[in-house]
């Protein structure tokens, strides 16, 4: 790989291509400004989370760990975890059991208001949350779901369940249908088609939607907000609220906290990132519109 | 797992049918409308039942003020009082900058990461980080990083750009610059997408007919890459148009950053007036709504032919 771009460079040299225009090294100043400022964001965070104090100098002037356990304890973030990870994974279960097999119909068949349906699925991803989660959180609150965890749950599941059906159809559509005609032409019954034949095929696909909805709903702020009520908040609630009250506690407590969302977050972005594609997080919701 | 079992077809259609229904059903099948259609059915009932139905309950629930100001009363009140109204136009003065920025901004990096580059796939990793923390985390570490006190205000001054810091929080700035921080990587992982989809021989065939580098970018590339940043525009502007937690966080959630969305929100946990609140709502979905109409409209009149091939 890096033999060959090097001989293409090589290549290009020789045909009187300049190595780095101007314009390149431009884009790639600003490339490092842009990321430069990205880590000067996230490092705040963690020096605060770790300073006795921190007022006029470059950096804090004294070092400790005990804001952590501070947060832990006030925030109470051991149970704030825990329905952190209910919320996530149970979205991600019902998600996948509601939204696989509608993806299967829409990618095998065609048949009238069908338009309709993908129209369906594609708005709760194109309207952003806190435009419908008003009106939804509002329906949850009259039917007494409002502020509990399932209220939070449903909620969540509202742009889970489109999100699923649109990165699956695409994946389903491109595996042969002829595999299954073959298979049932072996007398294979439906059930065994699914279960035998097209389940260990669309397992990736299941995976990448399941580690890209896990992503999506950890850090889903608004629905949560909207409908969580105390002990239905998730951490990233938890930490606005933190942040919206700061002044009540140090603000190293609730560097902590969000250290510990960071954390979080990562540790689910490093395993989606073994199965998806960082293009592919972005870019599912794309494919679909560009129809 | 119930949505399974039901939906789940136990009986195939291997099994001949009475010959009675065959005729029906046969016509159904022809459309396409067999028993698999059953599988699409809960997740379908599902976005009625919390997506669609929560809708028109708020339309609904929008022409029943609480108090006894008529029909209409809720936008009357919207459009009448200058504290609510200004809202639309506060929500334009921190959106349109920040989903402008970012997509002309993700273009020429775009550009440049189209072809082989080293550490591509890391860059696109980095760049996938702020938008899975989150724009909460965001908001909590610029509240830092961007203060008077903050790195960036120590380096511009040790520097000798400027003699004060430059005040960035708790005004619209620090709201423009989360949505740039979350919303650039965004931007440009879709614009790349587009652009990787553009076959570059068309560039090479007009630097055969004496094209130069900004020739061949304003004639050939940008171009057939416009519908594709037209959508990326679409998106972004409405991931900065319902700014929320960075408003509330970062900006002046009571002066310039008093957008939409925390208008809605005081309505409704402040003031506790839910028919006001999905007001608010509702026409934030149609101004949105309507400025992806605008530009789509506009993305109508451009060639969206053929620019496939090895990208």
């Amino acid at each position: 790989m890096t033999q060959t771009l090097a001989r293409e460079r090589r290549a290009l040299r020789r045909n009187g291509a300049p190595r780095k225009s101007p314009f390149r090294w431009l884009v790639w100043l600003a490339t490092i400004f842009f990321f430069v400022n990205l880590f000067g964001v996230i490092a705040s965070v963690i020096a605060n989370s770790f300073a006795t104090e921190w007022f006029d100098t470059w950096l804090p002037t004294g070092w400790t760990a005990e804001y952590y356990s501070m947060a832990w304890n006030d925030f109470q973030l051991q149970d704030t975890l825990v329905v952190t990870m209910q919320v996530a994974f149970t979205v991600v279960i019902v998600s996948l059991l509601i939204g696989a097999p509608a993806a299967y119909v829409l990618a095998r068949r065609n048949f009238p208001g069908k338009k309709i349906m993908m129209l369906s699925f594609l708005l709760p991803i194109m309207v952003p949350p806190i435009t419908y989660g008003i009106p939804l959180a509002t329906l949850l609150y009259q039917l007494k779901l409002g502020g509990t965890l399932s209220g939070v749950i449903l909620a969540n599941l509202v742009p889970a369940v489109p999100f699923v059906v649109l990165v699956m159809t695409p994946f389903i559509e491109q595996i042969d249908p002829r595999i299954e005609a073959a298979a049932r032409m072996c007398g294979a019954k439906t059930w065994q088609i699914f279960t035998r034949i097209l389940g260990p095929l669309v397992v990736p696909g299941l995976m990448a939607a399941a580690l890209l909805v896990l992503v999506q709903t950890v850090a889903l702020f608004e629905l949560t907000f909207l409908t969580a009520g105390p002990g239905s908040q998730t951490l990233v609630v938890s930490l606005y609220y933190a942040v919206f009250a700061s002044g009540i506690r140090p603000s190293q407590a609730i560097s902590a906290m969000a250290v510990v969302y960071m954390l979080t977050t990562l540790i689910v972005l490093v395993i989606a990132l073994r199965h998806v594609s960082p293009t592919q997080m972005v870019t599912q919701v794309k494919t679909e519109n560009n129809e | 797992m119930a949505a399974l079992t039901t939906a789940g077809p136990s009986k195939s259609g291997l099994t001949p049918p009475p010959l009675q229904h065959l005729s029906l059903r046969h016509r159904l099948a022809e459309r396409g409308l067999d028993r698999m259609i059953w599988l699409a059915l809960p997740g379908f009932l599902f976005v009625l039942a919390l997506f669609v139905y929560p809708a028109v309950y708020g339309i609904m629930l929008s022409f029943q003020p609480n108090d006894e100001s008529g029909v209409f009363g809720n936008y009357v009140e919207f459009f009448t009082d200058k504290y609510l109204f200004d809202t639309i136009g506060n929500t334009f003065r921190i959106a349109l900058p920040a989903a402008l920025f970012n997509v002309m901004a993700a273009v020429p990096l775009a550009l440049v990461m189209r072809g082989r580059v080293r550490g591509k796939r890391t860059i696109n990793t980095i760049l996938i980080v702020p938008i899975s923390l989150g724009t909460v985390l965001v908001a909590e570490g610029l509240l830092t990083y961007l203060g008077p006190q903050g790195w960036l205000n120590r380096t511009l001054m040790a520097v000798g750009i400027i003699d004060e810091p430059l005040r960035l929080v708790h005004n619209m700035w620090g709201v423009i610059i989360s949505l740039i921080i979350t919303g650039f990587p965004f931007a440009f992982l879709l614009t790349l997408s587009y652009i990787t989809g553009i076959n570059p021989k068309m560039e090479e065939a007009a630097s055969t007919l004496g094209a130069g580098p900004w020739q061949r970018f304003s004639k050939v590339t940008l171009p057939l890459v416009a519908p594709g940043l037209a959508i990326t525009f679409c998106l972004t502007f409405v991931l900065a148009f319902s700014v929320f937690p960075s408003a509330v966080l970062l900006g002046n959630p009571a002066g310039d950053s008093h957008v939409l969305s925390v208008a809605a929100s005081q309505a409704a946990f402040q003031r506790y007036d839910f028919p006001l609140a999905t007001t608010i709502s509702i026409i934030t979905a149609v101004v949105e709504l309507t400025v992806v109409a605008l530009v789509l409209l506009w993305r109508s009149r451009m060639y969206r032919g053929s620019s496939a091939g090895k990208g």
